[in-house]
């Protein structure tokens, strides 16, 4: 089970983790190539792992789509954290660790006694990250916590919705679960890099609902300037118009068309073969535009759907207009520059047969994320890390098993 | 942590993040913009609804902690200029088109050439290759090829887009991650790399159960509004009370019956639990099994005990007894947060030629190591013009010379 080369090659990682905002941290430094080692249990199994859609439909620990889509590279490490012996397993883990990851509610790995200063008795330079929804101390830090009301409590839905309607959840769920791993996965590797130059560890405590309210700056900044609270406004953008989404042929289908400039209003104009829009008074400048608004959209809307999303966009594209299908997941899973760019990794899963697995968002030109292995099946890697990576004898092993350590 | 490390930040708002968090962090970050000013200072809000380019709270947002100068790229002495400051660089930062650096001589195989151990993050719509890489894109176009704009909403209206723009902070602080992994590699190798940033995959990197959906059960995710699907349900996730909306949903099982428990027992406290609420065994509540009415006689009464509570009530008695709802927050909910007030997350930075302050997050993370925070505001035009080009040896008197040409 050798590692292939990569960036993180030797770098030992291991993870007490839950959920989404955990996973993806260590999806960093596994995919491109440290040893990451994720502690679970079946006696409280991870919520991915009993996340719908099941493999044709069966429940089971291994065989949950969620969590397998985004789990590749990881080892898994059964361990019952409530027997007494598994805490010295987790203990010996750590000592040879580089980075401990956890995300449980702030209480938990302390109750375990490995919290931060437990941790550097064992390895006095280890790095330890923790993700919270509301950060690892403060009056809120025991609530429990999901991505959705976190950004609620972030402010983000209020830019979400119609003029005439409420406020509404962004479009996928575990948003600020998918925002905290970014912030985090650089400032680890800040803190790597600091520790190879100095000798010294840290501890990174991060709150999901603090880096989540980096993503609505400018509305604070708005509100403190000018005392304006955000307003719900649909589609439409100060800067631009027309800008929206439009109706196109087909069942829920959707594009999107984005003017900002007299320019792209003459381009957009062109190709919808309605140059005499071009100079009519009431579209002729974004001033105007914005001003009939309403009657600006119905014009788009009664050209856009005749037409399937994909036509919009390859005309649009042509004529030098910003525009693109509104797309569903089957869309994203079939994109031409998605794929190019190896989002997703068909790997072979036990359970899963053939299954896509998540890649990376991005691309490094001389050492590219690499998917080693697929998702692991709970406790898959247990008797290697055991045995092979802790040393441990066959007997020790033995015992663990039968005192029901590794369940 | 990255003290003695210097960026050359080149972007527009499509990238300012990424070298927000590596300013944070430590590194020097050097903002250079076109002279007069990056068309990015045109982008609102603005201080006093003041439409200057050194009124704009965007570029404040995104920018602080970093220094700032001008250079024009598109002459040969600011090309000059700009490879004298790359051999002093660690990491370059641009949201130019795919090619546009390699038509100036500026791609990173000069760079490279320069400066063999320059990381070159590039951050873009679509990315660097690809039958969409020179597509025309904002962010709405963005969040539609990404896959989230289709999943928010309700479900009888259009798809309806997040008004703040998004993609550009996802790619951006992706382009951090990248430019962190790289530096990581060239402190091992001596090599850097580019590191190519798609805004559209950075926004569809993570749909979560979307694509398993899919690929598994042939099925679309769909807008559900206010909603979430459940398997024979469809359960309340936004809910008003007295002056607002509070955010909350079912959870089944052990992880769900504390919250729900807590909820229920806090409503007896009030006489507001009804007998079904009472009799209910949260642990043995299935969300996947269960069904609609259920879920509604469940609803009913708590639709009810919201609407008698304000944002704060709830907000405070939620935390006492560790419930999961949040409210919604305000702006200026957010700035009085009694969590955010206790970490510290809050820091006032002066504006001396705005005669104010302005509060800022003062860091993304608490380290016990170093502080992250947010020292300085974002940079004027060309502040930082004599600080920096004299460190390359050039003089006052080149200065100006150079700022008659045009280059600076």
């Amino acid at each position: 089970m050798d590692e292939k080369r990569n960036v993180f090659s030797g770098l030992k990682v291991v993870a007490f983790c839950w959920a989404v905002v955990g996973p993806l941290s260590m999806k960093y430094l596994a995919d491109w190539g440290a040893t990451v080692i994720r502690i679970e249990t079946s006696r409280r199994p991870c919520t991915t792992r009993t996340s719908t859609p099941y493999k044709d439909n069966k429940p089971g620990l291994n065989r949950s789509g969620y969590f397998n889509h985004f789990n590749a590279n990881i080892l898994s490490l059964a361990l019952n954290m409530e027997h007494p012996k598994a805490i010295g397993v987790a203990k010996r883990l750590v000592a040879r660790a580089d980075v401990v990851m956890e995300n449980f509610t702030p209480g938990v790995i302390e109750r375990w006694g490995l919290g931060y200063e437990e941790l550097k008795k064992l390895k006095p330079d280890i790095i330890m990250v923790r993700q919270s929804g509301f950060g690892s101390w403060g009056p809120y830090a025991q609530q429990p916590a999901f991505g959705m009301i976190l950004a609620a409590m972030a402010g983000l839905p209020n830019f979400i919705g119609w003029p005439d309607g409420g406020p509404l959840p962004f479009g996928i769920p575990a948003y600020t679960d998918c925002i905290s791993p970014r912030f985090a996965t650089a400032a680890l590797i800040a803190a790597l890099n600091y520790r190879n130059k100095t000798g010294r560890g840290q501890l990174l405590d991060l709150s999901q609902f603090e880096t989540a309210l980096y993503f609505i700056m400018p509305a604070i900044l708005d509100y403190e300037a000018n005392g304006r609270e955000p307003e719900r406004i649909g589609n439409s953008c100060p800067y631009a118009a027309p800008h929206g989404v439009y109706p196109c042929k087909g069942d829920d289908r959707w594009c999107t068309i984005a003017v900002s400039s007299d320019e792209q209003w003459a381009n957009l104009c062109q190709a919808m073969g309605k140059t005499e829009y071009i100079t009519d008074p009431r579209f002729n400048t974004l001033a105007n535009r914005k001003k009939h608004e309403e009657e600006l959209n119905q014009l788009v809307s009664s050209w856009t759907v005749n037409l399937t999303p994909e036509e919009v966009m390859n005309r649009l594209q042509s004529a030098g207009v910003p525009a693109g299908v509104v797309q569903n997941a089957a869309d994203v899973y079939n994109d031409p520059q998605l794929r190019q760019r190896n989002l997703f990794w068909s790997l072979e899963h036990a359970e899963m047969g053939k299954f896509t697995h998540l890649g990376q968002g991005f691309i490094l030109s001389k050492t590219p994320a690499q998917a080693w292995r697929p998702s692991p099946q709970l406790g898959e890697h247990t008797e290697y890390i055991c045995t092979k990576i802790l040393g441990m004898s066959d007997e020790e092993f033995v015992e663990l098993v039968n005192a029901g350590v590794f369940e | 942590m990255l003290e003695g490390c210097r960026a050359l930040d080149l972007t527009d708002e499509n990238g300012f993040l990424c070298g927000k968090i590596l300013a944070d962090l430590g590194a020097e970050v050097i903002k250079i913009e076109r002279p007069g000013g990056d068309p990015s200072r045109r982008i609102g809000p603005f201080w006093a609804d003041t439409p200057e380019p050194e009124k704009s709270l965007y570029w404040f947002a995104y920018n602080s902690n970093k220094k700032g100068i001008t250079l024009n790229i598109l002459t040969d002495q600011g090309r000059e200029i700009f490879k004298e400051l790359v051999k002093q660089a660690d990491f370059i930062i641009e949201t130019f088109p795919p090619g546009f650096l390699d038509k100036l001589n500026l791609g990173y195989s000069t760079l490279s050439s320069i400066n063999r151990g320059i990381i070159l993050t590039s951050i873009t719509p679509f990315g660097q290759a690809g039958p969409y890489k020179d597509y025309l894109a904002s962010d709405i176009v963005i969040m539609g090829m990404s896959g989230i704009l289709y999943q928010t909403g309700d479900p009888e209206r259009p798809p309806v887009h997040m008004s703040l723009p998004q993609a550009c902070l996802l790619a951006g602080a992706d382009g951090a991650v990248g430019t962190m992994i790289a530096y990581y590699h060239r402190e091992a190798t001596g090599e850097g790399q580019h590191v190519d940033i798609s805004m559209q995959q950075s926004a569809a990197w993570f749909l979560a159960d979307a694509i398993p959906f899919w690929e598994l059960a042939g099925r679309i995710m769909k807008r559900t509004g206010i909603f979430r699907l459940a398997n024979r349900s469809v359960q309340r996730q936004v809910w008003r009370c007295k002056d607002g909306y509070v955010f909350f949903f079912m959870v089944g099982g052990r992880t769900g019956a504390k919250s729900f428990s807590e909820l229920v027992s806090w409503m007896q406290a009030e006489g507001m639990a009804d007998e079904y609420l009472l009799s209910m065994d949260w642990e043995n509540l299935d969300m996947f099994q269960v069904n609609q009415e259920v879920i509604d006689r469940i609803s009913a009464p708590i639709e009810r005990f919201f609407l008698a509570h304000t944002k704060q009530e709830i907000a405070r008695e939620a935390v006492k007894r560790r419930i999961s709802i949040c409210p919604l927050s305000s702006m200026a909910d957010l700035l009085v947060d009694e969590q955010l007030k206790v970490r510290n997350f809050w820091v006032e930075i002066e504006h001396p030629e705005l005669n104010a302050r302005l509060t800022y997050p003062r860091e993304f993370l608490k380290s016990s190591e170093k502080e992250c925070a947010t020292r300085f505001r974002a940079p004027l035009i060309g502040e930082h013009n004599e600080e920096v080009y004299t460190q390359i040896g050039l003089s006052k008197k080149d200065l100006s010379r150079l700022k008659e040409a045009g280059v600076i």
